[in-house]
């Protein structure tokens, strides 16, 4: 008879001090800077990205660094501040490499030889925020799926247009190919804050070789569970926006001489997904720390947050236009950005089911 | 200022003058009381030390270890939990000082005797008469969903003593003599076939005015310190992984792969996953209790717990297949003590229905949660100025 393993230490599931001071810091920047309406101007233009605003998040902050310790140039924080950061580019849906550059391609290079000159000198562009890498997976890519190796044309790459370097895998390890020898072909993308697009790295492109195909292998997988276990905290800033929002259109809106939120159908609604919200934040505390500890139940802790938090997105998105009703359903509101974030987000480095099925392994609960 | 080092200290004195291998039960937890060590941020005299609530843990962490008797929370726990809390902030001198004690011992249990068959989540409708009689109160009226009522020596009651003001007002808490001749138990049988619970019909009883906690008419304050502290339960303890009903369910899948299908296995999944994220949102609610930063989570984790357990359970029965037609045990029974989780998958089914009932509906909750954490607009009330004696029943 098997036991499913229990965990010997206690996960610290609260926000320091720092922590705050670093969302205060970064919701002041994304207030300031990132309204609806400039967003929207940028996305239909096809330039989604604000580069002031990455520059000041990014470089003047510090915030591309968090996960890189000091001497390899970066701030030495951990996931732990890194999510906090993706709380707040969640609640407002902000176009930024961050999850893409400062959390995937970072971790990926962090699992490799940082001794290694090539290693370090990119790490270290990252982490100033001057460069912005791009591993070339479609980010559908989940962490425990098949790795295709050397395929020429990669669709559904994301932040793709803002990337200066490519992280690229081919059959016998692992390539930092600058953009300018590769192909970029934008597509369409359901979520219009998180640009999508097919990359294609021809065989004569120049590359420089970071690591062997094992070190490489091994090395993309942890960066895509780090990106799953941050990107659960993405999709809890998406989620409490929604339901702030809803809240406070309910309370102001009038219909049959009430406001539409002393509705007990309305408010049992906004109660559950309330509930919903403070469950994630649970599981996505517990899965950035358990990433930040190197903690023998990261995978787990991952998966455990991406099955539960995916679906309390897509919930509290859906039940947010639904609660606004009209309103909700015009292009000028931000609902649908955060709905189409949800939804996307939900494909995004494994689906719920993937997850599910990878922690069925972990805690012993077979498939017949 | 009573620190955790001294209370170290006075608990290994308590276990030197009364060793628990020779001394008998009681006696240990009469002395445990009066050392001051039953309740430490109780006053000194009443089983307390006047020390911070949090340094319980250090008294408790000795005793255990040295295998002291405890005093069963669990069969005792509306006395601990509902009773004890309203006595303390509510009780003359002498009230305090008879009651306290046996009810922390265990020597006496209590019940409570709020809900009526035609005031349940809307508690303050309630109709129990109280009659001002000479220097007592003359109670009738009829109680439903009272546990232990069948073992309780004393209950904390509340009745109407002025039907002319409006529902909320007009009230008065007393504690009622579970012994008095007026005072009749019948069990309620229930959808498990057990009868936990018990109506207590009231005809006449006496209730002498020494025993009122509180005012006349204030009695819905006094109740507000009761019912408070009855939610405030959950955070005290840690649970493991699949430390809740997930853990027989589960336990059964590894052992039974006969029993297994696509279907119940996706079920399963989500339903572990579920119920991690509620233990881990526990105790994230515990971090935060123990940070000094409480936080509005406590009343959302009832719900939580209640629709998951009765998910789980109502899998666990279908997992069973041909064993879920089946029934443990229809003999109707008066347990003293609930156990949610031990017996038969069916009990827990049955059971679990009254999760998202007891202790406040999941729809009552939610409107707590909506109105109070959310702050949305409450529902318009029309019972608020009329008279009691006024509203349509």
């Amino acid at each position: 008879m098997t036991k499913a393993p229990t965990r010997s230490t206690q996960p610290d599931l609260l926000y320091s001090e720092a922590e705050d001071d670093l969302r205060a810091a970064v919701r002041s920047l994304l207030t300031d800077r990132a309204d609806t309406a400039a967003l929207l101007t940028r996305a239909e233009a096809g330039t989604p990205y604000d580069a002031g605003l990455w520059k000041a998040l990014a470089a003047d902050m510090g915030a591309a660094g968090l996960l890189v310790p000091e001497k390899l140039g970066g701030q030495g924080a951990s996931h732990r501040e890194a999510a906090v950061v993706l709380e707040e580019l969640g609640r407002q849906v902000t176009p930024a490499p961050y999850l893409t550059s400062s959390v995937i391609a970072t971790e990926v290079l962090l699992a490799l030889d940082t001794e290694t000159p090539e290693v370090a000198d990119l790490l270290a562009a990252l982490a100033s925020g001057r460069t912005v890498a791009v591993l070339a997976v479609p980010l559908s890519a989940s962490p425990y799926g098949p790795l295709a190796a050397g395929e020429s044309r990669v669709p559904g790459v994301a932040d793709a247009a803002a990337a200066d370097v490519f992280l690229v895998l081919r059959s016998d390890g692992l390539y930092a190919v600058e953009a300018g020898e590769v192909g970029v072909e934008a597509q369409t993308p359901l979520d219009l804050t998180r640009p999508l697009a097919a990359v294609t790295v021809p065989g004569t492109a120049a590359a420089t070789r970071l690591a062997d195909s094992d070190a490489a292998e091994a090395a993309v997988r942890r960066g895509l569970l780090a990106g799953a276990g941050l990107l659960a905290s993405e999709q809890l800033g998406v989620a409490e926006w929604c339901l702030e929002e809803t809240v406070r259109h309910t309370r102001e809106r009038h219909q049959f001489n009430r406001p539409i939120g002393s509705f007990q159908a309305l408010k049992h609604r906004m109660a559950q997904l309330w509930l919903e919200v403070v469950s994630a934040r649970a599981a996505v505390r517990n899965a950035a720390d358990a990433l930040a500890t190197d903690s023998p139940e990261a995978a787990l802790a991952v998966a455990i947050a991406q099955a539960y938090t995916s679906r309390v997105a897509v919930h509290a998105a859906e039940e947010c236009v639904q609660l606004h009703a009209g309103i909700g359903m015009t292009w000028e509101h931000p609902a649908h950005l955060h709905l189409k974030r949800a939804k996307s987000d939900s494909i995004a480095l494994g689906t719920a089911g993937s997850h599910k099925e990878a922690l069925a392994e972990l805690v012993d609960i077979e498939a017949p | 200022m009573t620190d955790a080092a001294e209370l170290r200290t006075r608990a290994e004195e308590l276990l030197a003058a009364h060793p628990p291998a020779t001394t008998d039960r009681t006696t240990f937890l009469k002395a445990r009381f009066d050392a001051g060590l039953a309740w430490v941020h109780y006053p000194k005299g009443l089983g307390g030390l006047d020390a911070p609530r949090s340094l319980q843990a250090v008294v408790d962490a000795v005793l255990n270890a040295a295998d002291a008797p405890d005093n069963d929370p669990r069969r005792i726990g509306i006395g601990l939990g509902m009773a004890a809390p309203t006595i303390l902030a509510y009780g003359s001198e002498e009230v305090k000082e008879r009651f306290l004690r046996p009810l922390w011992v265990g020597d006496e249990v209590w019940c409570q005797l709020f809900s009526e068959p035609g005031a349940g989540s809307d508690l303050a409708a309630l109709g129990t008469r109280a009659v001002r009689d000479g220097d007592d109160w003359v109670v009738s009226g009829q109680k439903v969903w009272t546990s232990s009522a069948h073992v309780a020596r004393w209950a904390i009651l509340i009745a109407r003593t002025d039907p002319d003001l409006p529902k909320h007002r007009g009230i008065t808490y007393f504690i009622c003599d579970m012994t008095d001749p007026g005072v009749e138990v019948r069990p309620l049988r229930q959808i498990t076939g057990e009868a936990e619970f018990n109506e207590v019909f009231l005809s006449g009883v006496r209730i002498p005015d020494a025993h009122r906690l509180g005012e006349v008419g204030e009695g819905w304050k006094v109740a507000q310190t009761t019912l408070m502290n009855e939610r405030v339960s959950i955070g005290g303890s840690r649970i493991p992984r699949e430390g809740g009903m997930i853990g027989p369910v589960t336990q059964t899948w590894r052992e039974r792969p006969e029993l297994r299908t696509h279907d119940l296995h996706q079920r399963l999944l989500t339903l572990w996953v579920e119920a991690e994220v509620a233990r881990l949102a526990g105790e994230r609610l515990r971090q935060q209790l123990v940070a000094g930063q409480p936080g509005p989570e406590g009343s959302g984790m009832k719900l939580a717990f209640a629709r998951l357990n009765q998910e789980i359970s109502g899998l666990e029965v279908e997992l069973r297949g041909e064993e879920g037609l089946l029934y443990d045990d229809w003999t109707m029974r008066r347990p003293e003590l609930v156990d949610f989780t031990g017996r038969d998958a069916g009990y827990r089914y049955l059971r679990s229905k009254g999760n998202s009932i007891e202790g406040g509906t999941s729809e009552v909750l939610l409107n707590i949660v909506a109105e109070r954490v959310l702050g949305l607009p409450s529902e318009p009330r029309n019972d608020k100025d009329i008279a009691w004696k006024d509203l349509a029943r």
